[in-house]
């Protein structure tokens, strides 16, 4: 069964299966590594593979890289996925660079860049004002509330 | 792997793409008759300048690197936006569509700036919230950021500004993820900020870029695909062709991952996580802004994917809107009520019903009905109208008391009256009181549902609206039947705070008492997506 | 001088509140400034009224459109008989309650006298916006605006207690409003296409009798405030406020918006005959029969005076719905004419129970032996009002139950005199205990009674015993007016 599964698939459009395990390492580590650079880095990798599949989209069999030159007679690539994927880059790096910066500050406000001991600590700060908002608006039920 | 072939078809599509489109179309650009006055150079030019004016203003406050100045160029630029905005919506009012090519690029190869009825409207909805913001913005950021570093602030609440609009008047889908990362970049910066107040807007920024950029780049993921089948970027040029390839299996994932990256930015459930912590932890100016356009814009993106990109039929066929809007926003609208109920903070208690209002515009897709979609694209202005309101109230309430958590705003009513009476203003709309915009989209969503007789549907949407009610009231009750605790000295926020807030507040009840431009806008850009002809009645 | 003319006539009864209420909001640092305006108010508001009652009793209907608030939905104005009727009580017995609430206040320590001021206007604005309501959205947005502007009031003292009445007053008022009434109108509106209110009623053509059974159902018990069991329970919540709002609101405009809500979409909106024709009344005869008898009971074990007058009202406001349930002419008039009558029977039971508050600080009925004689101008302006409410002439009450006898016979239901005679005589056993005691009972601690003297009477203070006096005399007053009531509403019936 698995032998026809794997005989029946394209092994030719190899560039989609590095894709598609490139993107489930990115997302794996983003939702699974409790260390907010790791997430970041999976976050790259992540966005790496969206690149690859845009420019392996562009790739003309035969073809050259897409510069103008006189007489240029050869097929060349599509551009358009390179000039997509520079914008992109510049988006992912600028995304990296912001993310990093947070995680500095959250190094120097928390002291920790775990994200279970970020939660520990934001936990407690949210019971700890819930606890008490609940007696402040408890105490002033039992005062009568009166005027 | 692309073909050349495809390259030089799109270039031949281009011309009829520019022609067939639209029902009137005129293609803007600098032409050269003779010398054109100033105002004629503007006038052609509206689509670019509403997205450039903010834009180049936004380094030129970090350049100057003055406070005043900076607060000063901000007002400037989200009113200017503010003009043009209302200028275009009067030019496609009658169901017209303003196409201009950027750069006098022809599309589909150039990127293109589409007006229609439908994204006039939110246009509007962005350009009034950040110009009501910019002017709010002033006391609220001196004593919630402090007096240094604001030129930064404002830098980036002026590319937010400028995102937000891009993604909305943009025709071209790639340059709708541009714009979208413009300002989703700078609302994790913004909403950063709030760390100055309390630390946790640094785990909500963070949690919300990681979200939010996954979400983004599924956008691009299911964007390379459509532009892997079709060839081009250009959305109109993308709704002619996608028609030919229905049945392939790529333009369905593509369909898919377009749809769940915009449904993160959307605070769709179930990813909506990072939106009640963002919206709590943020400066108050900020939420107020982003929780009454930010969310608004996704949707509306969205809307134009699946209505104008795709089509209806493709989405009918995917099943999008009975298996997915529907349900989904039914989840999103009763959970975010009854978690609203058990909040202690008002801020979050907001957050979680703007999830379950954005709940009620994805339910209204899910009717797939001219009411249903008139319904959602109404309740995109008036929820941006109550939340800001109640947000910018809360932010004054946050300028006095030093915190908007439910023991800090005991006997709020007595100590500052107006900023309070704007939020019970604002508050009544939400829960959908007569005379409100919040009743208006209400009984164009009941009576969407009765067309459909769903009968369900209604009870649902009542029993919520009753929920509404209840989180609500747990506010007024603080704010007014409670002593206010000792040594707090009454007084009010200052006027830079109340007049933005009371503007919305009064927004709120004009339009909910004069309904008829908003409802007949909505239903010319409802008509417009679905393709039907004739404006409203 | 500007000519009154209709349009301006009603533009005036919604304006003139507002305006109060943003001068009564300015004076608040001066009572007696507060007070001039309130009363000022209150006499041009009846004074407009009294403008249109003589036309519309002649057969005039004006009918005003603002403007649109959504495409199609105006907020239309109609002045018909019914409506007039309502108003005209409405504004005339403000004018009283205000005279009543300013004696209250200012001698029983209430404080928030402004907040409490302001919000009386708007609520009477509000019923008189219902009163002329042309279509059933403007009904429903002035309902809703009543339902709020007096939250404010019954909450008023702040107390854990207040509060928690406040909050139910809200919750069920809401809840019936947002989840039963809103719906019926909408369904109202997508069926027939439009929400006016017409003569003859809208639906006959467009609904089968069972989705109208439903539609009646919803209408029924969408309408909270007219107390229909089970959703009777904000009455009694609501009686944690201040006497003055207990009587207005509760025996006046807040509970008779909601039975004339009843009537109004009973006749406008389905129309007598079409009730009558289809059957589609026979279970609220059942409902409206239960909630007159079990609210007469419940009234008799309660101790506390104002809750007993609250279950009171409950029972009186199922006459009305009772009236409606026969689906016939006679019904119809009985109930109109229980709106007059009740109110004035009822708002004099409540300026009783806060005299005796404000005079003697007492609240529970057993409390009340042998104090007729420390009041005995009170107590008869009591008991006028409890013979009224009982239905016995020469007292206005006489005529509804007399009517409304009149109409179960029309419908062929000669049992359901029976109800109302039973709810007569269980009236009389828990209003006439009151009398029997103050007059007829020792004092407690007091083995014989000492003879009575002008010199031991201590009555509440003037701006309170004279409000009680007067409409006491206005019970004796309004069985003679019953022709003219009568005139004025069958017009609709015909």
């Amino acid at each position: 069964m698995i032998s026809d599964l794997l005989s029946n698939l394209n092994w030719g459009h190899y560039n989609y299966w590095i894709i598609i395990v490139l993107m489930m390492v990115g997302l794996y580590a983003v939702i699974a590594r409790g260390n907010l650079i790791k997430k970041i880095v999976g976050l790259n990798i992540f966005q790496t593979s969206v690149f690859m599949l845009y420019i392996s989209l562009g790739k003309v069999d035969g073809g050259t890289a897409p510069i103008l030159e006189e007489g240029l007679t050869r097929p060349f690539s599509n551009p358009l996925p390179h000039v997509l994927i520079l914008t992109a880059i510049v988006v992912g790096i600028a995304t990296t660079a912001l993310a990093l910066a947070l995680v500095l500050r959250i190094k120097a406000v928390y002291g920790t860049i775990e994200e279970d001991e970020l939660e520990e600590a934001d936990n407690k700060t949210e019971a700890e004002e819930a606890q008490l908002a609940a007696d402040i608006l408890g105490a002033d039920d039992n005062r009568g509330g009166a005027h | 792997m692309a073909s050349p072939e495809i390259i030089l078809a799109a270039a031949e599509a281009g011309h009829i793409v520019t022609a067939a489109a639209g029902t009137h179309v005129g293609t803007h650009g600098a032409t050269h008759h003779e010398a054109p006055g100033l105002l004629d150079i503007i006038r052609n030019n509206l689509p670019a300048l509403q997205v450039l004016v903010p834009l180049t203003l936004a380094p030129l406050i970090t350049l100057l690197n003055n406070r005043n100045l900076s607060w000063l160029l901000a007002m400037v630029g989200t009113s200017v936006s503010l003009l043009i905005a209302v200028v275009l919506t009067t030019q496609v009012l009658d169901g017209s569509v303003i196409s201009y090519a950027l750069g006098n690029w022809a599309p589909p190869l150039g990127i293109e700036l589409r007006v229609d009825a439908a994204n006039a409207l939110v246009l509007l909805i962005v350009a009034a919230i950040g110009t009501c913001a910019a002017i709010y913005a002033r006391p609220s950021v001196d004593k919630e950021l402090g007096m240094t570093e604001q030129p930064l602030f404002y830098t980036a609440f002026l590319l937010c500004f400028s995102g937000l609009l891009g993604v909305t008047i943009t025709g071209d889908a790639f340059n709708l993820f541009v714009f979208l990362e413009i300002s989703s970049l700078s609302t994790y910066a913004l909403v950063a900020m709030g760390a100055k107040q309390d630390r946790r807007a640094l785990n909500a920024a963070y949690n919300y870029l990681i979200l939010g950029t996954v979400g983004a780049t599924f956008y691009v993921i299911g964007l390379g695909l459509a532009y892997m089948m079709t060839g081009t970027l250009n959305m109109a040029d993308l709704a002619q062709r996608l028609p030919d390839l229905m049945g392939s299996g790529t333009l369905w994932v593509a369909f898919g991952f377009i749809t769940i990256g915009l449904a993160t930015k959307l605070a769709m459930f179930p990813l909506h996580f990072w939106l009640p912590n963002a919206y709590t932890y943020a400066p108050s100016v900020v939420t107020g802004f982003l929780a009454a356009t930010a969310t608004k814009v996704a949707v509306y993106a969205l809307i134009r994917f699946i209505f104008t990109v795709f089509g209806a039929d493709f989405a009918v066929e995917a099943q999008l809107f009975g298996k997915v809007l529907l349900p989904l926003g039914l989840i999103g609208i009763i959970a975010g009520s009854l978690v609203a109920i058990w909040q202690v903070n008002a801020k979050r208690i907001l957050a979680f019903s703007s999830v379950a209002q954005i709940g009620y515009m994805l339910v209204g897709l899910g009717l797939m009905s001219l009411t249903g979609l008139t319904a959602t694209m109404l309740h995109m202005f008036n929820h941006a109208l109550m939340k800001g309101a109640l947000f910018f109230a809360l932010g004054a309430v946050m300028w006095k008391l030093g915190g908007v958590t439910l023991d800090k705003m005991r006997g709020a009513g007595k100590l500052m009256p107006w900023t309070m009476a704007a939020f019970v203003g604002g508050g009544l709309s939400l829960v959908g009181v007569p005379t409100t915009v919040g009743f208006i989209s209400k009984w164009y969503l009941l009576n969407a549902a009765f067309e459909r007789e769903w009968y369900w549907l209604i009870a649902i949407l009542l029993i919520t609206s009753l929920m509404a009610a209840v989180y609500m009231w747990r506010v007024f009750e603080v704010a007014y039947l409670r002593p206010a605790p000792e040594g707090v000295q009454k007084g009010e926020a200052p006027l830079l705070l109340l007049i933005p807030t009371w503007a919305l507040v009064l927004a709120n009840f004009w339009f909910g008492l004069n309904a008829t431009t908003t409802v007949n806008l909505a239903e010319t850009a409802a008509r417009g997506l679905l393709g039907l002809t004739g404006g409203a009645n | 001088m500007i000519s009154m003319s209709f349009d301006l006539a009603i533009a005036l009864s919604l304006i003139i509140p507002v305006v109060g209420t943003i001068l009564i909001g300015m004076s608040g640092d001066r009572p007696n400034q507060r007070e001039t305006v309130t009363l000022l108010t209150a006499i041009s508001l009846f004074a407009v009224t009294l403008w249109l009652l003589p036309q519309v009793a002649a057969g005039a209907r004006p009918e005003v459109s603002f403007f649109e608030v959504l495409p199609g939905m105006p907020l239309k104005f109609v002045i018909e008989p019914l409506g007039m009727l309502f108003a005209t009580i409405a504004s005339g017995l403000w004018i009283v309650n205000s005279i009543y609430a300013i004696g209250y206040m200012r001698n029983t320590g209430e404080v928030n006298h402004t907040r409490f001021f302001m919000c009386f206007p708007i609520s009477i604005g509000a019923a008189l916006g219902m009163a002329y309501a042309g279509n059933l959205f403007t009904l429903f947005i002035f309902y809703e605006v009543l339902t709020l502007s007096t939250y404010p009031l019954v909450a008023h003292r702040e107390t854990e207690e207040a509060k928690k009445g406040a909050r139910i007053y809200l919750g069920v008022l809401l809840t019936t409003s947002i989840g039963l009434l809103l719906p019926a109108i909408i369904a109202t509106y997508m069926l027939t296409g439009t929400t006016d209110f017409t003569a003859g009623g809208i639906l006959a053509d467009h609904v089968s009798p069972t989705t109208a059974t439903i539609l009646l159902a919803l209408f029924m018990f969408g309408i909270g405030k007219a107390a229909l069991m089970p959703f009777h329970k904000w009455l009694p919540s609501a009686m944690v406020a201040p006497t003055p709002v207990s009587s207005v609101l509760h025996a006046v405009a807040v509970v008779k918006a909601g039975v004339f809500s009843v009537l109004k979409i009973g006749i406008y909106i389905f129309g007598i005959d079409y009730l009558a024709d289809a059957d589609l009344t026979f279970w609220l005869q059942a409902v409206s029969a239960f909630t007159l008898v079990t609210a007469s009971i419940i009234a008799l074990t309660k101790d506390n005076l104002k809750a007993r007058l609250a279950y009171s009202t409950i029972s009186q406001l199922a006459y009305v719905v009772f009236g409606l349930s026969l689906a016939t002419a006679a019904g119809f008039m009985g109930g109109s004419l229980q709106i007059a009558m009740h109110a004035v029977g009822k708002i004099t039971l409540f300026y009783f129970a806060g005299a005796i508050y404000v005079a003697h600080h007492k609240t529970e009925v057993s409390q009340l032996n042998g104090l007729g004689r420390k009041m005995p101008l009170s107590f008869i302006a009591y008991t006028i009002g409890a013979l009224s409410i009982i239905g016995l002439p020469p007292f206005g009450g006489a005529w509804p139950k007399f009517v409304l006898m009149e109409g179960a016979v029309d419908a062929g239901q000669p049992l359901l005199i029976a109800v109302l005679i039973i709810s007569s005589l269980l009236n009389i056993a828990y209003l006439l205990p009151i009398t029997v005691r103050g007059f007829f009972l020792k004092p407690d601690g007091e083995d014989t009674p000492a003879p009575f003297s002008w010199d031991g009477v201590k009555e509440a203070p003037f701006m309170v015993l004279a409000p009680l006096c007067f409409t006491a005399f206005l019970c004796f007053v309004m069985f003679f007016a019953v022709d003219a009531v009568e005139g004025l509403i069958a017009p609709i019936l015909n």
